[in-house]
């Protein structure tokens, strides 16, 4: 008789440890009631915190584990990194608003956690089937939270909006796999890789069906992080759901999504870049200009910020578009700098309360300058940042996202590129005017609460002062990038 | 003192003081009034430290001095510092300017008076180092970053339509930068490094690249100079900012344009800029011509002094491209006199504005009688402006029409009927200003210069009267690295003609 063998497990530890400790918090969270969500959330924070530990404990070296299901490499490590703070940052930005607006119930840092598994089983997802299962554990989570609020209109509908969307974006996604199942008889990335070369070897051309099924795949993965044209859902979700929420979804997923993307893309196919580069320089020209057109208009800050982050997932995709180690490189020096950019700003938003309500009009920074000078300094700065102003952090994210681009010579998307930040600066700029030109209105409630302005001035410190000392985070982002081109 | 890392300590000694301001604390009253005299310390003593480079300065080499050097992004890109005769005396300027303009802004700012100086002194720090940098990123970076301070200071500070005056300046400026920054990546991966000494070495870029790059640092620096048909930001800006922001914005940031000609266009894209002379003579003459004639209309001061620095910096860009001693020499100095005459007479306009609040020209007239002091130094800016021997503009002018002359006789010709007609409205305004009868009851009122503004002008009259009268000063400084410059530009046309003969 023959023992059970246990795959090794080691690579996986972070997964496992968050997983159970998620469900020992549930359990925890049952037995206290909704009294103790303040407490759920702290150690929801102490378990990302230890999550991050296991991460950073991992070998360099690349590993796989459950029949090459499941990998581990530089690059999945800092993506997990990013992802671990963008959650922990999203719990603690929501302790506030939960208390404020009722919705203190021990379940949402539980969702928070439960998203957090599928993200890092997203960026570690070596196989079709390990990328849809990532995909799915992190959107049925998020779909929960966008509808929050039961008791709201708009954040059920945000809620529903969102599902029915994602719904059919994963359908997309599967049957772009499906088709590359079909033609290259394996869901395993490193097989089909092996498969193409094989099929490239004679001089030989992809099939079409393979190219099909990339599209498909594409289309799917663009929903997912919300690039043109299959972003309508952002700014109604973006809006609708509560704004910690937003804060949420407008960080760690958006991460993970794009490091999935990158790694669907170029682990498998990363031979035949001609197939699908141009896709994606489309997708990323479309996102960058609409992004920056679409936001002009805006009143609503949330809908503005969703605006703001389908012109970045754009920057970020110019990196993709690239195919090269350098542009990957930048897509996550940008996805690092994008973090702290939006885990600012959206601190910022959470602290905009009037007489004990919270306001999202733009209009209602009037005049913030003088009622709250700091907070004020802060959001300035992560305006000038976001429209990639230097010295500002979101300088560097453009300045290593247009050095790939232009070492792939993709000239005409990197003018793009620019042009299209020139008119998003013209939205940042409005906002920097409103709060600084501007009289004040009705001003804000004082002060800001202490895990608001903590977050805000770590974030801020951190866009303000990175040029100062920008080598630990690119020397990082190299090898991590590294890790992707063998 | 070669130990002495002068050249950071002189770019970042303002913002020490801007760090001191902003941590003070206290009642509004006495904050003002302590950010006021740290702001005016600290603009000072780096002046004073800032001279120190002058007094080391070695007139004998053209390579760079006082140069610091340390890791800072790696991979070629580095936090290099450095001063040649190009850049020295635009570092000088600079800091000769800031504490006037701390002084000009010292009752005219009444409001948020600490964010106002912090402002100022973040400013400082960016522009002496766009001078400094020696690298392509970090002076990207000091260029870009002005940006912010002075959409701040146009738009919290500024007049009626601030808001439009601030955002235009804001995205004009940034448009043309954007196209550079793709340059310098260009450049960065051809060249492998973004270190400007290294980038001078001639031969690095073929031919058609060095159209697109030339190009594309034209975009920038053209809308920073501001040449036509891009200009039409500055009159805007010049209107809406406060005094003394108007002061830096002619002194030292139009500067950078020409500055950034010199040491990038000329001596890394030679044979561009070759190809491109007669485009930008062409320009140049327009410039002179056509915004002096829209300078004669102008019905508010401010506006006309503007468009006047559009006109004045047309024989820059002239001189620039005319390629030769003269040119090159006459268009530097055109521009430190430039620097220091508009800045004049944008403090002269902001005299009589802090007593009168309008700048419309035809609320004025008769204040000789009144205001003789003003008067006179309104006058002797106005002759400078002009160009009248004696006085630093006439050097700047004669030099670069001189270079011109060689280089294109028509060029030099029609620029020639810019410093008529300069004469022409720069008198006008003098006249209907200072001159006619005063009839008007509250401009009877206002009083003459106090001893605030005397101080004020007192150094820019020293200094415009010594650029006139005696330049070698300052011509010695520039000689030996402008000479540099066009033997490096002619061994590189030689080379590209080599090889275009082997080639045939």
């Amino acid at each position: 008789m023959t023992a059970i063998s246990l795959p090794a497990l080691a690579p996986a530890y972070p997964e496992i440890w968050l997983a159970i400790a998620t469900m020992a918090l549930l359990m925890f969270g049952v037995f206290r009631g909704d009294g103790s969500t303040r407490l759920v959330s702290w150690l929801a924070v102490a378990i990302l915190a230890v999550t991050m530990a296991l991460v950073t404990c991992l070998p360099t070296a690349q590993q796989t584990t459950f029949e090459g299901l499941f990998v581990v490499d530089g690059f999945a490590r800092f993506a997990k990194i990013l992802i671990l703070l963008g959650s922990a940052f999203a719990v603690i930005l929501s302790l506030g608003f939960i208390r404020y607006e009722r919705m203190e119930r021990f379940e949402y840092p539980v969702l928070i956690l439960l998203a957090s598994i599928g993200m890092l089983m997203m960026v570690s997802a070596n196989d079709l089937i390990a990328l849809y299962l990532g995909i799915e554990l992190q959107s049925l989570s998020l779909y929960v939270m966008a509808a929050f609020k039961r008791d709201s209109s708009r954040a059920t509908e945000a809620g529903l909006k969102y599902f029915v969307l994602g719904a059919l974006s994963s359908g997309m996604l599967l049957y772009g796999c499906s088709m590359i199942y079909g033609f290259t008889g394996s869901t395993s990335f490193p097989l089909i890789a092996q498969s193409l070369s094989a099929a490239l070897t004679g001089g030989g051309q992809a099939s079409i069906g393979l190219v099909i099924g990339i599209v498909f795949l594409s289309a799917g993965l663009a929903f997912k992080v919300s690039a043109v044209p299959f972003h309508m859902w952002t700014p109604d979700v973006y809006e609708g759901a509560p704004t910690p929420v937003t804060a949420f979804f407008a960080v760690a997923p958006k991460v993970a999504a794009m490091t999935l993307f990158v790694r669907a893309l170029l682990s498998p196919f990363g031979e035949i870049v001609g197939e699908w580069q141009q896709i994606v320089i489309v997708i990323s020209a479309l996102s960058m200009i609409l992004g920056a057109f679409a936001a002009i208009a805006q009143t609503n800050i949330k809908r503005l910020m969703a605006y703001s982050s389908i012109g970045h997932v754009g920057y970020a995709l110019v990196g993709l578009a690239a195919g090269t180690e350098e542009g990957v490189r930048g897509i996550l020096i940008y996805l690092a700098i994008y973090l702290a950019m939006n885990v600012g700003t959206f601190a910022c938003i959470l602290a905009m309360r009037q007489k004990d309500q919270m306001v999202e009009g733009v209009q209602d920074l009037a005049g913030l300058s003088k009622t709250h000078p700091g907070m004020a300094l802060l959001l300035a700065a992560f305006m000038f940042s976001l429209a990639g102003v230097p010295p500002l952090a979101g300088f560097f994210g453009k300045f290593y996202i247009f050095m790939a681009a232009i070492n792939a010579h993709l000239y005409t998307l990197a003018v793009i590129g620019v042009l299209s930040s020139v008119v998003g600066a013209y939205y940042y700029l409005r906002i920097i005017k409103i709060m600084y030109f501007d009289d004040a209105a009705e001003p804000l409630a004082k002060p800001v609460r202490g895990e608001l302005g903590a977050v805000m001035t770590v974030t801020g410190l951190f866009t303000i002062l990175f040029f100062v000392l920008p080598g630990p985070l690119l020397a990082a982002a190299e090898t991590a990038a590294r890790a992707l081109f063998p | 003192m070669s130990s002495m890392p002068l050249l950071s300590i002189v770019t970042f000694l303002p913002l020490v003081g801007a760090a001191f301001i902003l941590l003070a604390r206290g009642p509004d009253e006495i904050t003002a009034r302590n950010a006021r005299s740290v702001a005016l310390w600290t603009t000072t003593i780096t002046f004073l430290v800032s001279l120190l480079i002058w007094l080391n300065f070695d007139n004998t080499t053209a390579s760079f001095q006082f140069v610091e050097k340390t890791d800072w992004i790696g991979a070629g890109i580095n936090y290099h510092m450095g001063v040649d005769g190009i850049s020295m005396l635009f570092v000088i300027l600079t800091t000769f300017l800031m504490p006037l303009c701390i002084l000009a802004s010292w009752d005219a700012i009444g409001t948020r008076v600490k964010e106002y100086m912090i402002a100022f002194l973040v400013m400082e720090t960016l522009m002496i180092g766009v001078f400094c940098a020696l690298d392509l990123v970090l002076f990207y970076l000091f260029f870009e970053a002005g940006l912010i301070p002075m959409f701040l200071i146009i738009g919290i500070w500024g007049g009626k339509r601030r808001i439009y005056a601030s955002f235009k300046f804001f995205l004009y400026t940034l448009l043309g930068s954007v196209l550079m920054l793709l340059a310098i990546l260009y450049m960065y991966f051809t060249a492998g490094t973004t270190d400007i000494p290294s980038l001078m070495k001639t031969g690095l870029f073929s031919g058609t690249a060095q159209i697109w790059l030339w190009l594309a640092f034209f975009a920038s620096f053209a809308v920073k100079m501001p040449m036509w048909p891009v200009h039409t930001w500055l009159p805007d800006a010049h209107v809406e900012a406060p005094t003394a922001g108007s002061v830096i914005l002619a002194g030292v940031l139009l500067k950078m344009g020409g500055y950034g000609f010199l040491r990038f266009s000329l001596p890394m894209f030679p044979l561009a800029s070759e190809y491109f002379a007669p485009f930008v003579f062409a320009l140049s003459v327009i410039a002179i011509v056509y915004t002096s004639l829209v300078a004669l209309m102008q019905e508010d001061m401010k506006k006309l002094i503007a468009y006047s620095s559009v006109a004045h910096m047309g024989f820059v860009t002239m001189g620039i491209f005319a390629l030769n001693t003269q040119g090159i020499e006459g268009a530097i100095f055109q521009m430190l006199s430039h620097g220091i005459v508009s800045g004049a007479l944008f403090l002269c306009v902001g005299v009589v504005y802090d007593r009168l609040h309008t700048r419309e020209i035809a609320r004025y007239g008769g204040l000789a009688s009144n205001m003789p002091k003003y008067a006179l130094v309104f006058m002797l800016f106005t002759m400078a402006n002009v160009g009248l021997p004696g006085t630093g503009g006439f050097v700047g002018e004669l030099l670069t029409l001189v270079g011109a002359f060689q280089a294109n006789t028509w060029v030099a010709l029609i620029a020639t009927t810019g410093v008529i007609l300069s004469a022409a409205y720069a008198l006008w305004l003098y006249r209907r200003v200072v001159f006619g009868e005063l009839n008007k009851d509250d401009v009877k009122a206002m009083l003459d210069m106090n001893p605030r503004e005397i101080a004020t002008f007192a150094p820019l009259v020293i200094l415009a009267l010594w650029m006139g009268i005696y330049p070698a000063p300052f011509l010695d400084v520039l000689a030996v690295s402008v000479q540099n410059l066009l033997d490096q530009h002619q061994t590189a046309l030689a080379a590209a003609k080599a090889v275009a003969t082997a080639a045939r």
